[in-house]
């Protein structure tokens, strides 16, 4: 009877216990609390957002024409100044414009190469992990494709279609898809034979069901990876292209065709391929980081 | 171990004929008139035309015409070039050039690989120190920006700095060395940061405390032993990263204006010679397939304990 003095009533009800007892570990949560943990990460991923900020507001609100030519031979080639921010080119163009109306081709090229080859990726991919008959006939054509240079293909692609978006959109799209579809298939076959899904199997659940169930929680972060690399990968393509003469013709804006002008220019007027570059590099270089430091942290069996 | 190598052999084979057809075919969709000089476009008449491209192989049926190619191919054939040098043998332009390009080429490879293989290994045994940051920072910069950019100011800057003519000159021992150093910067950091990559796995692995229990010192351990495993997969890599630096290796020959296939396949796509196109682009596919081929040989040979074969 003296024990009754020990314990007290808790006086607790059963919803509290449970609100308290339910560990939310979310996925996303955890996996964003430690990418943001990583100063670099963090500096770097604001950089690249105010970069594509700006270039959105700037390619829609700015009032100059980035391609106005100027018939006046006393703008052309001027340094930076406060008119020009970067100066001009060797017609008079406003090169500070005109870099952020590449950016904004060249980030829209690698959109495109990126979303086509996650659609087309993804859908054979889940097609390839699911259905087992396939896979022979898939891990034959990955050989296949894996072995053919890309950049073959791209110069091949480049040199019979007329060089432009589409053809390199095309060139790049070939040959990447397998790649993602390899990633998500690998992804599939450690599901696929998780316990829970042979008992879903077992209860008649569609296969399916199944498949987009379990797939689309990594959908996200195959789309953010998969987005991350290719921008680098485009826009070096893109410049590439350029230099060999297979890039996109002259009279659309964008990072390649800044490079191949500043690069002609650049006994004379150093500065006219200085800004595009850094520009450039910040992008590519970001993205590369960026892209990495997600895909370590992604990984969940990285951390113990 | 024989079974194996056939069962690959055959494979690659297979690989180069589908490649092979395809580019074959692909290349059939080009405007006509790239078969043509100028002059002869215009004095020949239509239906003159369209006999002469019958009978260069590009009007008619696609598999008897790719047959007809392949076997003028083993004979020695390869066709004649059309705008860089009318008339000439495609054979005969190539060989003039797959000299240089294989020397920069076979150079460049060694010149990269023992580059990386000691920078990679420096940042693993000084992982997080200022050397691992420094060799991070170079190789993110080599795999991000184009290879255009940073070759182009190397060019530009070097030649500059230490006076040297920028275009290569056979008979100047100066001028071989810049595209040479060109080529090993960009393959070198693959290696660098997969030798890293394999060698800091391989630190965790048990042997190497049991090593390190026995009494063995950290260095030795680190030399004799972690580097020995990790350098395998490197093995592998190598033929593939020769494939994969025809990019940049396009790009150095240009810059550098040496003679070789890749500035050759430059001027014939600039210039539209379909025939010099189909060949060398035909011929950068073999190598790479072969490249890889090779690579996965090597592996097994190097490393008793890997059998790609499919035996249960």
């Amino acid at each position: 009877m003296e024990n009754q003095k020990m314990f007290k009533y808790a006086n607790r009800k059963v919803e509290e216990y449970h609100l308290n007892t339910e560990n939310v570990y979310s996925y996303w949560q955890e996996t964003f609390k430690k990418f943001f943990r990583s100063k670099m990460a963090t500096v770097l991923f604001v950089g690249v957002i105010s970069l594509l900020l700006f270039t959105i507001f700037y390619t829609l609100f700015s009032k100059t024409d980035p391609y106005a030519k100027s018939k006046m031979i006393r703008d052309w080639n001027q340094p930076p100044s406060a008119a020009h921010w970067f100066g001009t080119d060797q017609l008079g163009r406003d090169i500070f414009a005109r870099t952020w109306y590449g950016v904004k081709t060249s980030l829209l090229l690698s959109l495109t190469v990126g979303c086509i080859d996650m659609f087309f990726g993804v859908l054979a991919g889940l097609f390839w992990g699911y259905v087992r008959k396939a896979d022979r006939f898939m891990t034959e054509l990955y050989n296949i494709i894996s072995n053919i240079p890309r950049t073959i293909i791209l110069i091949l692609l480049s040199y019979l279609l007329s060089p432009g978006f589409s053809t390199i959109v095309l060139g790049l799209c070939m040959t990447g898809w397998i790649s993602v579809a390899r990633f998500i298939r690998n992804k599939v076959f450690t599901i696929r034979d998780a316990e829970y899904n042979i008992a879903s199997r077992s209860l008649g659940t569609k296969t399916r069901t199944i498949m987009f169930k379990n797939i689309l929680p990594f959908l996200v972060s195959i789309i953010i990876l998969e987005t991350a690399i290719t921008v680098p990968y485009t826009i070096g393509s893109e410049v590439f292209l350029g230099y060999i003469g297979l890039g996109l013709p002259q009279s659309t804006i964008s990072l390649g065709t800044m490079v191949q002008a500043g690069i002609s220019s650049f006994q004379a007027y150093p500065s006219q391929l200085m800004y595009p570059t850094l520009i450039l590099s910040f992008i590519t270089v970001s993205f590369y980081l960026l892209g990495n430091k997600l895909s370590d942290v992604s990984e969940p069996k990285n951390y113990e | 171990m024989l079974k194996y190598l056939s069962k690959r052999m055959f494979h690659s084979i297979f690989t180069v004929i589908i490649v092979s057809f395809l580019i074959f075919a692909l290349l059939r969709l080009m405007p006509t008139s790239g078969y043509f000089t100028r002059n002869d476009y215009e004095r020949l008449s239509e239906s003159q035309r369209e006999m002469y491209l019958e009978e260069i192989g590009v009007k008619g049926n696609v598999v008897i015409n790719y047959g007809k190619f392949v076997i003028n191919t083993f004979k020695g054939d390869l066709g004649d070039s059309i705008t860089i040098s009318p008339g000439t043998p495609v054979s005969s332009i190539i060989s003039e050039k797959a000299g240089y390009s294989i020397s920069f080429g076979l150079a460049g490879v060694f010149l990269s690989v023992i580059f990386g293989i000691i920078l990679g290994t420096l940042m693993a045994q000084y992982k997080n120190t200022f050397i691992d940051h420094l060799g991070t920072f170079y190789v993110v910069f080599v795999r991000s920006v184009p290879n255009l950019i940073y070759l182009f100011m190397i060019q530009i800057f070097v030649t500059k700095w230490l006076n040297l003519p920028t275009q290569f000159v056979e008979t100047d021992p100066r001028t071989w060395f810049l595209p040479v150093f060109s080529i090993a910067i960009v393959s070198s950091a693959n290696y660098a940061i997969w030798i890293r990559r394999f060698m800091v796995d391989e630190k965790t692995k048990e042997y190497v405390r049991f090593n390190t229990s026995k009494g063995i010192s950290d260095t030795r351990n680190f030399y004799r032993h972690i580097f020995r495993n990790a350098v395998t997969p490197i093995a592998q890599r190598i033929p593939v990263e020769i494939l994969l630096t025809i990019a940049g290796f396009l790009v150095v020959e240009n810059l550098y204006g040496i003679p070789g296939m890749g500035r050759l396949l430059v001027s014939a796509i600039q210039r539209q010679d379909n025939n010099l196109v189909q060949v060398l682009v035909l011929i950068f596919s073999v190598l790479g397939v072969f490249g890889i081929m090779l690579g996965d040989i090597l592996m097994t040979l190097i490393d008793p304990r890997i059998k790609l074969s499919k035996e249960a």
